[in-house]
């Protein structure tokens, strides 16, 4: 009886009491067959655990009795193509000795013996743009970075993941923190820093306890040679992913953003030249170092290269983790992958509270940065959350505006008071008590708050609404009480 | 070292204007004799960008730029007032008359208010955004001066005056959003933070009513923003106005 069992001891697993069905396989097969891993994807199925058995088969199964069979063979794995998560759900996240069996720091180790250049060129050429959700070119910002004047640079990882329905990043977190932690180590020997800090937010408990342990383990073995990498913990606040922002709360100070320029690549953490990237941007450089820019830019569409990890979440059956081929349609990956019934999805959200929503009748649109930019939203940091029938859209924008009005930080008056404004608003369109003038008011303040306010967060508050306005204007304008509204009372039988 | 660098040209409003390398666009506007309104802003502190008055349009931009903390560069083509900019600006002035409690009639900075004269300058004479009627606080513990959060726009001015000029940093920010207020100390009663030192640099500084001496009256007040700015050249040039 050759079989051992990876167990999910990710957070979402563990809410569905992954550590009881972890006990039963654990008493059944002895400790030593059953190791926990990070996510296997199906979240919603869970919680999960893998079979591996001696002819090289695996099985998949859910719940605390292990009593759903799940299909291995279905298009929710075999369409994903595993690069930054290639480890996430085989490696134990708490072992440094199984990371390393399985290749962490190797690639480290080679870049070492390079000259930086020369891996900032397989960066640029991989066409890695920035996962966070901006999509700056990835290879330009190190480019840009090692180039500054000065003695020493700082290398920053953005783990602040915030937005409604993302969980890609405390999936790499809480599943390959090595993996994260070699990224940033090629980074700074590219880049030329000698400090590196991880912000990571204060809700990821769990994360932040095995990037401890990892970087603890990591410094004992002298794998990262000497580059200390430190963790800081936010406090709370979601415009804290914006990079301006995150520095300052890094330095001590109130989590608010400033102007740009200087970009932080000029002037960051402390006046340094500073390179900040998100998780998966880091994380996806292991693989490119290893199997070179050209295999990665092989991957995806002319703009958008590699790889995406996407959050699946919402009115749909299969919910969890996905990581594919950029390019891949939302079709693909809702109906197929995610096995919505043809005709039940109303649109697809993306972006969270900075992006939009795709509907139903553009499913066919390829995943990138640009098509969905075209479209309205964005691709953000990869959050997807299908919407159904019973979501009346004005209300879904409006929970969007409520987080924008509870996340704003105060600084600048569009987002301190227009998303005020935005919100009161859209609850008139909820309240179907709106009026013609609202909607003209609606389109005005969303163009005067995109336009003007001074971060991300301001500029694309408005976003959710602006895109269900275009796809959806029928529904706000149902809400709009006119001279002809229906009679209150039911006319009297003659 | 690098001598001077030598100055720019660019285009405002279609007029060609020279300024010095190091200029910011709100310098360069203001030398022409051209005019954008602000709040935040003042000469002598560090400029934050947080009001978004004097948003500019810049050729070959994307996105309107504050002309605060913008740099000049040259060959820069800039606009000042676009039909869209004064849309904008006026609806930013209604935006902050309606977060507060300002009533001009009973206000201390009655026609020494610079919001006041901002919403002369865009011509807005009411609010078309609900007021909101925050309920807010006055603090009148400390023995010369109050501070009437009704008023506050949270330009941030008395935090930079107090930080940078007095280095005393009696003013900070405290809470987020629209919850967002100025605070005294540890978000102290004024009169009980021992820092302060009672110099009124705060007072002189704040664009409407929100600081004021306590013998003042409605329509008394008498701000001097003018101060920062004389405070700084003293320092830096040694060069008096008194004198």
């Amino acid at each position: 009886m050759g079989v051992s069992w990876r167990c999910c001891d990710a957070t979402a697993c563990r809410a569905a009491g992954g550590a009881a069905l972890r006990q039963r396989l654990e008493a059944e097969m002895g400790a030593d067959r059953v190791k926990p891993v990070g996510c296997l994807r199906l979240c919603g199925m869970g919680p999960l655990a893998a079979a591996d058995y001696a002819d090289g088969s695996t099985e998949l199964v859910g719940g605390v009795a292990g009593e759903r069979r799940l299909d291995l063979a279905h298009p929710f794995f075999i369409l994903q193509r595993s690069v930054v998560l290639e480890r996430c759900g085989l490696v134990n996240p708490n072992s440094i000795e199984d990371a390393i069996a399985q290749g962490a720091y190797a690639v480290l180790d080679r870049c070492r013996q390079l000259a930086p250049q020369a891996v900032i060129e397989q960066v640029e050429r991989s066409g890695l743009r920035g996962r966070g959700g901006a999509g700056y070119p990835t290879g330009r910002k190190w480019q840009l970075v090692a180039a500054q004047a000065s003695p020493t640079r700082a290398v920053v990882c953005n783990a602040d993941e915030g937005d409604p329905g993302a969980f890609m990043d405390r999936a790499v977190l809480e599943g390959d923190p090595h993996r994260l932690l070699e990224g940033m180590a090629i980074a700074a020997h590219a880049v030329g820093a000698a400090e590196a800090f991880i912000y990571v937010r204060a809700e990821y408990a769990l994360a932040i306890e095995r990037l401890r342990t990892a970087i603890g383990a990591a410094e004992a073995r002298g794998v990262l040679a000497g580059l200390p990498i430190q963790l800081r913990i936010g406090a709370g606040a979601y415009v804290c992913g914006e990079e301006t922002a995150l520095l300052h709360s890094i330095e001590g100070g109130r989590g608010t953003p400033r102007p740009r320029p200087p970009y932080p690549a000029v002037s960051g953490l402390w006046g340094l030249p500073t390179l900040i990237n998100n998780v998966e941007t880091f994380a996806a450089v292991p693989a490119i170092l290893r199997e070179g820019g050209d295999w990665y830019a092989a991957m995806g569409t002319a703009t958008s290269k590699g790889t995406k990890v996407f959050a699946l979440s919402g009115a749909i059956p299969h919910t969890g983790l996905i990581e594919v081929e950029m390019g891949t349609s939302l079709r693909t990956i809702v109906e197929a992958m995610g096995q919505s019934p043809p005709g039940q999805v109303k649109a697809v959200q993306t972006g969270g509270p900075s992006g939009g929503c795709v509907p139903a009748a553009l499913l066919d649109t390829p995943v990138d940065y640009e098509s969905l930019q075209s479209l309205g939203s964005i691709m953000g940091s990869g959050g997807m959350v299908v919407i159904d029938g019973a979501m009346a859209m004005p209300e879904l924008a409006r929970y969007f505006m409520r987080f924008c009005v509870d996340e704003s930080c105060g600084k600048c008056l569009p987002c301190r008071a227009g998303t005020v404004q935005l919100a009161q608003l859209l609850d008139r369109f909820v309240e179907r008590r709106a009026t013609a003038a609202d909607l003209v008011q609606l389109e005005q303040l969303c163009g005067m708050v995109k336009a003007t306010s001074l971060c991300g967060l301001g500029q694309s508050a408005p976003n959710p609404v602006l895109s269900t306005l275009r796809f959806f204007r029928a529904e706000y304008e149902a809400a709009i009480a006119g001279p002809i509204a229906a009679p209150i009372a039911a006319p009297i039988a003659p | 070292m690098t001598g001077a660098q030598l100055p720019v040209r660019l285009s405002i409003n279609g007029l060609v204007v020279e300024a010095a390398a190091e200029a910011t666009l709100l310098q360069a506007i203001r030398s022409a004799g051209l005019q954008v309104p602000t709040l935040c802003h003042l000469d002598g502190l560090t400029p934050v960008g947080a009001c978004r008055l004097c948003l500019v349009v810049i050729e070959g931009h994307p996105k309107l730029e504050p002309a605060c903390v913008t740099a000049v560069a040259d060959g820069m083509v800039v606009h000042t007032h676009t039909p869209e900019l004064d849309t904008y600006r006026r609806m930013a002035v209604e935006l902050f008359f309606a977060e507060g409690n300002h009533v001009c009639a009973v206000c201390v900075a009655n026609g020494a208010c610079e919001l006041q004269a901002v919403a002369v300058e865009v011509g807005m004479d009411h609010s078309r955004f609900p007021y909101q009627y925050p309920r807010r606080e006055v603090d009148a513990s400390h023995p010369l001066f109050s501070l009437d959060h009704h008023r506050c726009i949270l330009c941030t001015r008395c935090v930079r005056v107090c930080d940078e000029i007095e280095a005393a940093h009696v003013w900070d920010v405290g809470y987020r959003g629209s919850s967002c207020s100025i605070i005294a100390g540890l978000d102290q009663p004024w009169g009980e933070v021992a820092a302060c030192t009672n110099c009124g640099k705060c007072v002189d500084v704040c664009p409407t009513g929100a600081l004021f001496r306590k013998e003042d009256g409605s329509g008394e007040k008498q701000p001097h923003p003018e101060r920062a700015q004389q405070l700084v050249e003293a320092r830096t040039e040694h060069h008096w106005h008194n004198q």
